[in-house]
């Protein structure tokens, strides 16, 4: 099926509150987004940006205000569009007097297999979860990474074509981490499309095909990890050696470590720079492109968005 | 029905681990002392006060567990979020909902039946042999399973919308009331205005109506129960049910969880 697999479109929820319910609360400001076919796509922002609330209105835990979206080309209330999305909810939590393989039987058991599938499918993902010595303990002995782990299981164990993950990196230690990362890898070589929600940077960037940022409720940009950063490069930084005391006026710009300076100077800039400080008697040592990490610009949104509301604050008060 | 089967076998399940059957040792400890007991302090009605001893307990126990677990089926659900990774499954909320009610029903049928089998030896104990009439002590039985199918209703519908608290509350209240239904349909309405009148009738109809389940005076004293009392009684279950279910469906269907 041509077309994107995940289609959102003017995406609001507002959630109302006071005595009478009579003020509200944006979580979700007209959200548009699209997540393509076999893509892994990363949905980032702080903690109340509005992430798992975009997921639980495509999961249909909770219902938009205004918009709509659509999965595989079906409107998000169909039921049976399920059978082909596997989603794994933050800090999941299972019926705890179950064994994981209970567990995983159970919402086998809605996807109309076989017992004999079922058992061969229960079996296969926990050992790819790394729970197959622990397949027969009860859930409620489990630690939150291993819960985590489950909920990744039962996620994936009817091969979806579609896996939604609601901060999936949380609670795990750096090796969980690292066995999460290799399952998103392995899910988008077979072909799944992928989309998960972190706060965690350096997931999303070595991860992500594109992500989105989010912050305040609203989609603040789309994009590669790597085109999204570009937008922010700026400057070249020269790594250089100055052996004994110079008084070159350079020298007042750049952080010192022993010998060796570290000087940020703008593109048009470089050479001229270079030829001082060689004059000076610097000896170059490296010369690169300076770039806006994802987290800069991560960073940067968000403060923008904080002064932002606080200029509301103000102007309300 | 086969989703609805899934999560009701699975409710049965947590129910069983959860050691809510564990009910029936008290009920048992219960039947022997009164075993014991009767023969000794009841001479020429051991039959009536065991009867009435043994359908009290199946009632008041049943409706402890119709209550506080049916509360619960759904609100534990939402408050620990389990229910968040199967509603992503293809499954509706109303077959979920439905689900929940069968497998505390089945819970509930289970525990019943052990109940009655308990009863029905310690009669044997007490009397050394069965007779026909002793049938309608199984009869005032499945009447006590209809009535707490009713209350699970009603305990899932009040926890669709509002707090644990308030829907046990509100379940409770509304049991109570509904054992004195047939004494609102009693008052003299000749005496009440118009309006009054049509208001009383239609309260009474609209309420759950408990009394019509209470045939434990006929069946301590071995008399034979109408067959029209069972089917009416199962029917009204039934059409009730349902209509309290539906209800419970619409309200589930549209609920934003947390």
């Amino acid at each position: 099926m041509p077309g994107p697999v995940i289609e959102i479109e003017n995406l609001t929820k507002e959630y109302p509150f006071g005595f009478l319910h009579l003020k509200k609360k944006t979580s979700l400001e007209g959200l548009n987004m699209q997540v393509e076919r076999g893509e892994v796509f990363g949905f980032i922002g702080p903690n109340g940006a509005g992430k798992s609330t975009t997921i639980k209105l495509l999961m249909r835990l909770i219902f938009p205000t205004a918009g709509d979206a659509r999965i595989l080309g079906r409107p998000i209330s169909d039921v049976e569009m399920h059978r082909d999305i596997g989603y794994l909810p933050e800090q999941p939590y299972f019926y705890d007097y179950l064994t994981a393989a209970e567990m995983l039987d159970y919402f086998a058991r809605f996807h109309d297999l076989t017992a004999a599938d079922r058992k061969e499918r229960v079996k296969r993902t926990l050992k790819k979860v790394g729970l197959e010595t622990a397949r027969k303990i009860q859930l409620r002995k489990y630690s939150k990474g291993m819960l985590q782990r489950v909920g990744l299981a039962q996620a994936i164990l009817h091969d979806p074509k579609v896996v939604i993950l609601d901060e999936p990196m949380s609670g795990l230690d750096p090796v969980g981490r690292r066995e999460v990362r290799d399952i998103i890898l392995e899910l988008k070589e077979d072909g799944k499309t992928v989309m998960f929600s972190t706060h965690i940077l350096s997931d999303a960037e070595m991860l992500c095909d594109r992500v989105g940022v989010i912050v305040g409720g609203k989609l603040r940009g789309v994009g590669a990890p790597g085109t999204l950063v570009d937008m922010k490069t700026q400057g070249m930084e020269i790594l250089f050696e100055l052996r004994g005391a110079s008084n070159a006026p350079l020298l007042s710009k750049a952080t010192r470590a022993g010998d060796c300076y570290r000087l940020q100077v703008a593109e048009e800039e470089l050479y001229a720079t270079i030829e001082q400080l060689r004059g000076a008697g610097a000896r170059i040592l490296s010369v690169s492109q300076v770039k806006a990490t994802l987290e800069e610009f991560f960073m940067n949104l968000v403060e923008a968005d904080r002064a932002q509301a606080s200029a509301v604050d103000v102007s309300e008060k | 029905m086969r989703r609805v089967s899934v999560v009701a076998l699975n409710t049965f399940r947590e129910a069983v681990r959860d050691r809510v059957l564990y009910n029936l040792v008290f009920f048992a400890l219960l039947m022997m002392a009164a075993a014991v007991a009767v023969g000794q302090i009841s001479i020429g009605i051991e039959q009536t006060v065991i009867v009435s001893l043994g359908l009290s307990a199946i009632s008041v126990i049943g409706l402890l567990i119709s209550v506080f677990i049916g509360v619960a089926l759904v609100s534990k659900e939402m408050d620990k979020r389990t229910l968040y990774a199967l509603l992503a499954k293809p499954v509706r909320r109303w077959e979920f909902l439905l689900g929940k009610f069968g497998g505390l029903v089945l819970t509930l049928a289970v525990n019943t039946a052990a109940m009655a089998l308990g009863l029905l030896l310690v009669m044997f104990y007490v009397k050394h042999s069965l007779e026909r009439g002793d049938a309608a002590v199984l009869v005032a039985v499945y009447f006590i399973l209809l009535k707490l199918a009713l209350v699970v209703a009603l305990a899932l519908l009040f926890s669709c919308f509002t707090t644990p608290l308030l829907a046990i509350l509100f379940t409770v209240g509304l049991y109570m009331v509904g054992l004195y239904v047939q004494e609102l349909r009693n008052l003299p309405v000749e005496v009440m205005s118009p309006a009054m009148a049509a208001f009383t009738r239609w309260l009474s109809y609209l309420l759950p109506n408990f009394e019509n389940f209470n045939v434990m005076a006929m069946a301590a004293h071995g008399r034979a129960i109408p067959g029209a009392l069972i089917l009416q009684n199962t029917l009204y279950v039934v059409i009730y049910c349902t209509i309290v279910l539906t209800a419970a469906a619409a309200v589930f269907s549209r609920r934003n969880l947390k």
